[in-house]
Protein backbone atom coordinates (compact mmCIF):
# COMPACT_ATOMS: atom_id res chain seq x y z
CA UNK A 1 0.00 0.00 0.00
CA UNK A 2 0.98 3.61 -0.84
CA UNK A 3 0.49 6.10 1.62
CA UNK A 4 0.88 10.06 1.87
CA UNK A 5 2.47 11.32 4.55
CA UNK A 6 2.31 14.82 5.89
CA UNK A 7 4.86 15.65 8.73
CA UNK A 8 4.96 19.30 10.37
CA UNK A 9 7.83 19.90 12.48
CA UNK A 10 7.22 22.55 15.32
CA UNK A 11 10.16 23.67 17.62
CA UNK A 12 8.90 22.13 21.33
CA UNK A 13 7.25 24.88 23.84
CA UNK A 14 9.67 26.47 25.60
CA UNK A 15 12.47 26.46 22.88
CA UNK A 16 12.66 30.15 21.69
CA UNK A 17 11.06 30.75 17.84
CA UNK A 18 13.05 34.25 17.15
CA UNK A 19 10.99 33.61 13.44
CA UNK A 20 7.52 33.46 15.05
CA UNK A 21 8.90 36.88 17.43
CA UNK A 22 10.04 38.42 14.66
CA UNK A 23 6.81 37.85 12.51
CA UNK A 24 4.58 38.48 15.76
CA UNK A 25 6.34 42.05 16.76
CA UNK A 26 5.72 43.14 12.84
CA UNK A 27 2.15 42.49 12.46
CA UNK A 28 1.01 45.38 14.52
CA UNK A 29 2.92 47.77 12.39
CA UNK A 30 1.10 46.35 8.97
CA UNK A 31 -2.08 47.29 10.76
CA UNK A 32 -2.70 43.20 11.96
CA UNK A 33 -3.65 43.35 15.83
CA UNK A 34 -4.37 41.00 18.42
CA UNK A 35 -2.38 37.99 17.06
CA UNK A 36 -0.47 36.08 19.28
CA UNK A 37 1.65 33.03 19.95
CA UNK A 38 3.37 32.87 16.42
CA UNK A 39 5.60 29.98 15.57
CA UNK A 40 7.30 29.16 12.86
CA UNK A 41 7.80 25.27 11.94
CA UNK A 42 8.43 23.18 8.86
CA UNK A 43 6.17 20.98 6.62
CA UNK A 44 7.58 18.28 5.22
CA UNK A 45 5.20 15.76 2.64
CA UNK A 46 6.38 12.53 1.45
CA UNK A 47 4.44 9.43 -0.12
CA UNK A 48 5.99 5.93 1.78
CA UNK A 49 5.19 2.39 0.51
CA UNK A 50 4.27 -0.34 3.45
CA UNK A 51 2.53 -3.40 4.04
CA UNK A 52 0.15 -1.18 5.80
CA UNK A 53 -0.57 1.79 7.88
CA UNK A 54 0.48 0.56 11.42
CA UNK A 55 3.72 -0.52 9.92
CA UNK A 56 4.27 2.34 7.77
CA UNK A 57 3.49 4.76 10.72
CA UNK A 58 6.22 2.98 12.50
CA UNK A 59 8.69 3.76 9.56
CA UNK A 60 7.52 7.64 9.30
CA UNK A 61 7.71 7.98 13.20
CA UNK A 62 11.41 6.39 12.74
CA UNK A 63 12.11 8.84 9.87
CA UNK A 64 11.09 11.62 12.32
CA UNK A 65 13.09 11.02 15.37
CA UNK A 66 16.38 10.17 13.83
CA UNK A 67 15.86 12.47 10.60
CA UNK A 68 13.06 14.72 9.96
CA UNK A 69 13.54 16.11 13.51
CA UNK A 70 16.54 17.25 15.87
CA UNK A 71 14.66 15.78 19.38
CA UNK A 72 16.44 18.50 21.60
CA UNK A 73 14.86 21.02 20.04
CA UNK A 74 11.84 19.87 17.79
CA UNK A 75 8.50 17.97 17.48
CA UNK A 76 6.80 16.22 14.64
CA UNK A 77 2.93 15.99 14.27
CA UNK A 78 2.69 12.82 11.47
CA UNK A 79 -0.35 12.65 8.96
CA UNK A 80 -0.86 9.46 7.48
CA UNK A 81 -3.41 8.79 4.32
CA UNK A 82 -4.15 5.99 2.03
CA UNK A 83 -2.42 7.51 -1.00
CA UNK A 84 -6.34 7.52 -3.22
CA UNK A 85 -4.25 8.10 -6.34
CA UNK A 86 -1.73 4.68 -6.36
CA UNK A 87 -2.31 1.69 -8.21
CA UNK A 88 -3.99 -0.55 -5.91
CA UNK B 1 57.30 13.78 13.46
CA UNK B 2 54.16 16.55 13.34
CA UNK B 3 51.15 15.61 14.29
CA UNK B 4 49.09 14.74 11.08
CA UNK B 5 45.36 16.56 11.45
CA UNK B 6 42.61 15.80 9.02
CA UNK B 7 40.17 18.81 8.30
CA UNK B 8 36.63 17.29 7.17
CA UNK B 9 36.22 18.51 3.58
CA UNK B 10 31.81 18.41 3.01
CA UNK B 11 30.36 19.76 0.04
CA UNK B 12 29.92 23.56 1.34
CA UNK B 13 32.37 23.40 3.83
CA UNK B 14 34.05 27.05 3.78
CA UNK B 15 36.79 27.21 6.90
CA UNK B 16 38.99 24.22 5.93
CA UNK B 17 41.44 26.52 4.08
CA UNK B 18 41.80 28.25 7.29
CA UNK B 19 41.99 25.60 9.18
CA UNK B 20 44.60 24.19 6.86
CA UNK B 21 46.94 27.24 6.95
CA UNK B 22 46.60 27.28 11.05
CA UNK B 23 47.64 23.99 11.67
CA UNK B 24 50.54 24.20 9.10
CA UNK B 25 51.59 27.66 10.80
CA UNK B 26 51.97 25.97 14.50
CA UNK B 27 53.66 23.46 13.14
CA UNK B 28 51.26 20.38 12.64
CA UNK B 29 50.54 18.87 9.48
CA UNK B 30 47.32 19.34 7.67
CA UNK B 31 45.54 17.15 5.20
CA UNK B 32 41.95 17.55 3.40
CA UNK B 33 39.69 14.68 4.46
CA UNK B 34 37.20 13.79 1.53
CA UNK B 35 33.35 13.52 3.29
CA UNK B 36 32.51 10.93 0.59
CA UNK B 37 35.10 8.84 2.12
CA UNK B 38 34.81 5.91 4.48
CA UNK B 39 38.40 5.94 6.26
CA UNK B 40 39.94 9.15 7.64
CA UNK B 41 43.34 7.15 6.89
CA UNK B 42 46.18 7.26 10.37
CA UNK B 43 45.64 11.43 11.31
CA UNK B 44 46.28 11.96 15.14
CA UNK B 45 42.98 14.46 15.20
CA UNK B 46 40.56 15.87 13.24
CA UNK B 47 39.00 18.80 13.03
CA UNK B 48 35.63 19.35 11.36
CA UNK B 49 35.28 23.14 9.93
CA UNK B 50 33.12 25.57 9.45
CA UNK B 51 30.78 26.14 6.49
CA UNK B 52 27.14 25.26 5.51
CA UNK B 53 27.67 21.35 4.66
CA UNK B 54 25.31 19.93 2.28
CA UNK B 55 23.95 23.61 2.08
CA UNK B 56 22.54 23.54 5.75
CA UNK B 57 19.67 21.61 4.23
CA UNK B 58 16.73 20.39 6.52
CA UNK B 59 18.91 21.96 9.87
CA UNK B 60 23.14 22.36 9.64
CA UNK B 61 24.96 19.07 10.32
CA UNK B 62 21.21 17.09 9.86
CA UNK B 63 22.80 15.82 6.28
CA UNK B 64 26.42 15.92 7.12
CA UNK B 65 26.27 13.26 9.70
CA UNK B 66 25.10 10.76 6.91
CA UNK B 67 28.48 11.40 5.05
CA UNK B 68 30.72 7.75 4.88
CA UNK B 69 33.36 9.89 6.57
CA UNK B 70 31.59 10.57 10.00
CA UNK B 71 30.96 6.90 10.60
CA UNK B 72 35.19 6.91 10.84
CA UNK B 73 34.86 10.19 12.61
CA UNK B 74 33.18 8.93 15.08
CA UNK B 75 34.89 5.77 15.59
CA UNK B 76 38.07 7.67 16.38
CA UNK B 77 36.46 9.88 18.47
CA UNK B 78 35.11 6.59 20.33
CA UNK B 79 38.30 5.52 20.57
CA UNK B 80 39.67 8.34 22.43
CA UNK B 81 41.20 10.27 19.48
CA UNK B 82 40.74 13.86 19.56
CA UNK B 83 37.79 15.96 17.41
CA UNK B 84 36.97 19.39 17.62
CA UNK B 85 33.80 20.43 15.39
CA UNK B 86 34.04 24.46 14.69
CA UNK B 87 31.12 26.90 14.18
CA UNK B 88 29.29 24.44 11.45
CA UNK B 89 31.22 21.56 12.59
CA UNK B 90 30.13 22.06 16.35
CA UNK B 91 26.57 21.22 14.44
CA UNK B 92 27.64 18.10 12.76
CA UNK B 93 28.73 16.92 16.28
CA UNK B 94 25.56 17.65 17.55
CA UNK B 95 23.75 16.12 15.20
CA UNK B 96 26.14 13.21 15.35
CA UNK B 97 25.36 12.21 18.76
CA UNK B 98 28.95 12.99 19.36
CA UNK B 99 28.26 16.07 21.55
CA UNK B 100 24.73 16.88 23.48
CA UNK B 101 22.53 19.34 22.86
CA UNK B 102 21.25 21.52 20.31
CA UNK B 103 21.91 24.98 18.44
CA UNK B 104 18.92 27.06 17.61
CA UNK B 105 19.01 30.12 15.81
CA UNK B 106 20.06 33.57 17.26
CA UNK B 107 18.19 35.17 19.86
CA UNK B 108 18.33 38.13 17.90
CA UNK B 109 17.23 36.74 14.38
CA UNK B 110 20.19 38.03 13.31
CA UNK B 111 23.18 36.56 11.26
CA UNK B 112 26.17 37.79 13.83
CA UNK B 113 29.28 38.19 12.39
CA UNK B 114 32.01 40.14 14.67
CA UNK B 115 34.90 39.72 17.00
CA UNK B 116 34.37 38.29 20.67
CA UNK B 117 35.78 37.73 23.77
CA UNK B 118 35.29 34.46 25.14
CA UNK B 119 36.54 33.31 28.80
CA UNK B 120 38.18 30.28 29.41
CA UNK B 121 36.60 28.17 31.86
CA UNK B 122 38.35 25.02 31.84
CA UNK B 123 41.26 23.26 30.59
CA UNK B 124 40.26 19.72 30.55
CA UNK B 125 40.02 19.30 27.32
CA UNK B 126 41.78 18.58 23.51
CA UNK B 127 41.08 22.59 23.10
CA UNK B 128 41.94 24.54 25.75
CA UNK B 129 44.87 22.35 27.68
CA UNK B 130 47.43 24.80 26.79
CA UNK B 131 45.60 27.63 27.59
CA UNK B 132 44.32 28.88 31.52
CA UNK B 133 41.10 29.21 33.56
CA UNK B 134 39.93 32.46 33.33
CA UNK B 135 41.80 33.28 30.46
CA UNK B 136 40.30 36.06 28.02
CA UNK B 137 40.64 35.28 24.08
CA UNK B 138 39.35 37.47 21.10
CA UNK B 139 38.20 35.39 18.58
CA UNK B 140 36.05 36.06 15.75
CA UNK B 141 32.13 34.65 15.43
CA UNK B 142 30.29 33.77 11.93
CA UNK B 143 27.25 32.32 12.68
CA UNK B 144 22.90 32.32 12.56
CA UNK B 145 22.22 29.18 14.39
CA UNK B 146 24.92 29.17 17.49
CA UNK B 147 22.37 29.64 20.56
CA UNK B 148 23.08 26.67 22.23
CA UNK B 149 20.67 24.70 23.74
CA UNK B 150 20.11 21.42 25.45
CA UNK B 151 17.74 19.93 28.60
CA UNK B 152 18.06 21.19 32.00
CA UNK B 153 19.34 17.89 32.48
CA UNK B 154 22.24 17.74 30.46
CA UNK B 155 23.08 21.44 31.65
CA UNK B 156 23.91 19.94 35.05
CA UNK B 157 25.60 17.72 34.06
CA UNK B 158 27.56 19.69 31.64
CA UNK B 159 28.31 22.08 34.61
CA UNK B 160 28.75 19.35 37.14
CA UNK B 161 31.21 18.05 35.22
CA UNK B 162 33.40 20.79 34.56
CA UNK B 163 32.28 19.95 30.60
CA UNK B 164 31.84 23.83 29.34
CA UNK B 165 35.20 24.77 28.18
CA UNK B 166 34.47 28.11 26.78
CA UNK B 167 31.95 30.98 28.02
CA UNK B 168 31.21 34.29 26.16
CA UNK B 169 32.16 37.29 28.04
CA UNK B 170 28.74 39.43 27.15
CA UNK B 171 26.44 36.00 25.12
CA UNK B 172 25.83 37.19 21.73
CA UNK B 173 23.41 34.60 20.70
CA UNK B 174 21.26 33.85 23.58
CA UNK B 175 23.38 30.72 24.80
CA UNK B 176 22.08 29.08 27.52
CA UNK B 177 24.73 29.34 30.83
CA UNK B 178 26.88 31.58 27.62
CA UNK B 179 28.02 28.61 26.37
CA UNK B 180 30.18 28.64 23.67
CA UNK B 181 32.15 25.51 23.50
CA UNK B 182 31.70 22.30 25.33
CA UNK B 183 33.30 18.87 25.37
CA UNK B 184 32.30 14.91 25.66
CA UNK B 185 32.56 13.18 28.69
CA UNK B 186 35.53 11.69 27.61
CA UNK B 187 37.15 15.55 27.05
CA UNK B 188 38.41 14.41 23.42
CA UNK B 189 35.71 16.07 21.31
CA UNK B 190 35.18 19.58 21.78
CA UNK B 191 32.84 21.75 20.09
CA UNK B 192 32.75 25.79 19.94
CA UNK B 193 30.95 27.78 17.71
CA UNK B 194 33.75 30.85 17.29
CA UNK B 195 36.63 30.28 14.97
CA UNK B 196 40.63 29.89 16.12
CA UNK B 197 41.69 29.35 13.34
CA UNK B 198 40.55 32.75 11.87
CA UNK B 199 42.49 34.11 14.90
CA UNK B 200 46.13 32.33 14.82
CA UNK B 201 47.85 35.59 12.55
CA UNK B 202 48.70 38.67 13.48
CA UNK B 203 47.13 40.30 10.37
CA UNK B 204 44.30 38.96 10.76
CA UNK B 205 44.00 41.15 13.93
CA UNK B 206 44.39 38.27 16.86
CA UNK B 207 46.55 35.33 17.74
CA UNK B 208 44.13 34.35 20.50
CA UNK B 209 43.21 31.26 18.80
CA UNK B 210 46.88 29.88 18.85
CA UNK B 211 46.60 28.49 22.34
CA UNK B 212 43.22 26.54 21.53
CA UNK B 213 44.34 25.33 18.44
CA UNK B 214 48.11 24.26 20.06
CA UNK B 215 46.56 22.45 22.89
CA UNK B 216 44.71 20.32 19.52
CA UNK B 217 48.59 19.84 18.44
CA UNK B 218 49.61 18.73 21.58
CA UNK B 219 46.83 16.35 21.80
CA UNK B 220 47.87 14.73 18.89
CA UNK B 221 51.22 14.50 19.11
CA UNK B 222 50.33 12.55 22.48
CA UNK B 223 48.96 10.06 20.02
CA UNK B 224 51.79 10.30 17.73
Amino acid sequence: MVFTVHVDVQLRPGIADPQGSTIERSLPTLGFEGVDAVRVGKSIRFRIEASDEATALAHVEDLCERFLTNPVIEDATIELQVDVGAPA
Amino acid sequence: MSPRVGVVLFPGSNCEQDAVEAIGDLGGDAEILWHGDASIGDVDAVIVPGGFAHGDYLRPGAIARFSPVMAAVSNFAQAGGAVVGICNGFQVLTEAGLLPGALQKNRGLKFLCTTVSLRVVSTDSVLTSEAEIGQELRIPINHFEGNYTCSPGTLAELQAEDRIVLRYVDNPNGSVDDIAGICSAGRNVVGLMPHPERACNELLGSIDGRPLLQSLLESARISV
